[in-house]
């Protein structure tokens, strides 16, 4: 049964010292959606994603991927068996080339340099920074870092790429190509987590909408039913704005 | 684009048959020593870069793997007559199998404590083997005297072989350099060298590929450490495990270019000579100006190209075309 979606989470906490991070999560992913896991900062958002990709050790509850247990492995292995995700603060291989670093994921699935050559020209020619690739990770904009942080997790060819807020600090127009590029790698069957801050984006592309608040989960369901959720405006806006919502 | 690939090759290869021919032209024996000592570096410079300058694990404790190299071999000789290029082999399996042992715990040190704890594990090592009396303790193992042939890994009336044994010895340490740059192994090492957490979520097993390093490294430095003990002919810990080697080592390779194939011998190339000459010139009048020179042209170095020599030189080379 369980074996029906891709990432299942089931009674997940993580505390650290006496403060829970994460208290009890349960949520779900089915093959081929975009669920985007949102709440106020602290809330636990990056927290769950380092238990997911084994970063962190939980304290108690349990990860699956396709019904395989994935609570306590290691990141790499976590991500040899399908799993990508890029970090909130963008981390690339600052001495490399932008075809260097994509070679290097691309490496995960190929013993050969020149194999994983050619997938990482594919990539960054599907992600759009195939004019740049000669140019060093520390010449990128802050926009073209995180594509190319991207365009590295999807090198490793993952059936699950989890985004940590991939659109924070980008213009409205880079906004604009960054929700284009996630829309393109959906429609290639990839499914996707999302932690994210910038609403329009998240109303835009989800299927689902997890929230976060002070380490529980507070709600769940599709983004327009969860942004007029009484629990939501509250944990966002404070307590005020539940009375004047109800 | 052609003429642009064949360059660097014809370069390589000029410089080769140059030094081929080097020891027969200048027959005195100070540059040929000289000379021999360039390549022992620049191979010890070659094998710390492939840790260090790729995949970022600065060793200051290198002069351990070379006396461990140097002790097997010379304990085996003295004790068991194995013969010294046995001994080799067996020298660096030794030294790359201490290195898996230390670097395993010490899996999750980066930086400056990774740094701090192979100087701890290279003084442990020396002050051991100066007290270990299996080895002579500090009294050192002085290699006995053979007939001189290359089976016997030891030459009497000329330093001529010594010189092109240590060539070979540099040149397939630069080879086995060239492959793991060049390989899967490299892109992997470089990513280790940025952040453990990019190296995870790419899906390289960090600890994995860090051991890999530290032991290829660890391999060819404890045959340079072979090769010291049959030229020499004498080794006690203060001659081949000082903590002032593994610094030597990795001023070599910082200066001539860490990261990059040839940095380290360019590096070897410039100092051990720098080093050695205003040693023999200056050094005799126990004022030590041999070191204040020495030192004052690191400085310089290390202020005006700190990326190392090496980067220099391929700057002026794009220049050129």
């Amino acid at each position: 049964m369980s074996e029906n979606y891709c990432l299942e989470v089931k009674g997940l906490s993580k505390w650290f010292g006496g403060l829970a991070a994460n208290l009890d999560i349960d949520f779900s992913v089915a093959e081929g959606e975009i669920v985007s896991v949102i709440g106020p900062n602290g809330a636990g958002k990056s927290t769950l994603f380092n238990c997911i990709m084994g970063f962190y050790k939980p304290n108690s509850g349990k990860v699956s991927f396709f019904g395989k247990d994935i609570t306590r492995l290691r990141a790499d292995k976590v991500c040899k068996l399908g799993i990508a995700r890029t970090f909130q603060v963008v981390q690339i291989i600052s001495d490399m080339t932008v075809l260097e670093n994509v070679v290097t994921g691309a490496l995960l699935r190929y013993t050969s340099v020149a194999h994983a050559r050619e997938k990482a020209e594919e990539i960054l020619a599907f992600t759009g920074l195939s004019g740049k690739k000669d140019f060093r990770g520390t010449e990128l904009t802050i926009a073209d870092k995180k594509r190319l942080e991207v365009s590295m997790a999807l090198a490793t060819q993952p059936k699950l790429l989890m985004l940590d807020e991939a659109m924070a600090g980008l213009t409205i127009v880079e906004l604009r190509q960054i929700i284009d590029l996630i829309k393109k790698i959906r429609k290639q069957g990839m499914t996707l987590v999302v932690v994210e801050h910038v609403m329009e984006a998240v109303m835009e592309i989800s299927d689902r909408v997890v929230v976060l608040n002070s380490g529980k989960k507070i709600m769940e369901g599709p983004p327009k039913e969860v942004v007029s959720c009484p629990e939501v405006i509250q944990a966002y806006l404070g307590d005020k704005y539940r009375a004047v919502c109800k | 684009m052609k003429n642009f690939t064949a360059k660097p090759i014809t370069i390589a290869g000029a410089v080769l048959a140059l030094l081929l021919i080097f020891p027969l032209v200048i027959t005195q024996t100070f540059p040929i020593h000289v000379m021999i000592l360039v390549f022992m570096f620049g191979m010890l410079g070659v094998a710390w870069n492939i840790m260090g300058g790729y995949a970022g694990m600065f060793s200051f404790g290198q002069a351990a793997f070379f006396g461990i190299g140097a002790y097997t071999s010379s304990y085996l000789l003295i004790a068991f007559q194995v013969n010294p290029w046995i001994g080799l082999i067996l020298g660096g399996l030794v030294a790359a199998l201490v290195a898996a042992a230390i670097g395993y715990p010490c899996s999750n040190l980066r930086g400056h404590y990774f740094a701090i704890a192979s100087i701890a594990f290279s003084e442990i090592v020396r002050i051991h083997f100066n007290n270990w009396s299996l080895v002579n303790a500090a009294e050192g193992i002085t290699i006995p005297m053979m007939p001189e042939s290359l089976a016997n890994f030891m030459f009497h009336s000329s330093k001529l072989p010594y010189y092109y044994i240590i060539m070979a010895f540099l040149l397939i340490a630069v080879i086995v350099c060239y492959i793991v740059a060049t390989s899967k192994m490299g892109y992997y090492f470089r990513a280790i060298k940025e952040s453990h957490d990019v190296a995870e979520v790419l899906g390289i097993n960090v600890v994995k590929y860090r051991l890999i390093a530290i032991m290829v490294s660890a391999f060819l430095s404890a045959m340079a450490g072979t090769f010291y003990a049959q030229y020499i002919l004498y080794i006690d810990p203060e001659s081949v495990m000082l903590g002032a080697i593994s610094i030597q080592i990795v001023l070599i390779s910082m200066l001539g270019g860490a990261g990059s194939v040839l940095g380290p011998v360019l590096g070897a190339a410039i100092l051990v000579p720098l080093s050695e000459t205003t040693r023999v010139m200056l050094g005799h009048r126990g004022t030590g100006v041999d070191m204040l020179i020495y030192g004052f042209l690191i400085t310089i170095i290390s202020v005006y190209q700190p990326q190392g020599v090496w980067e220099w030189f391929t700057r002026i080379g794009k220049k050129i075309k």
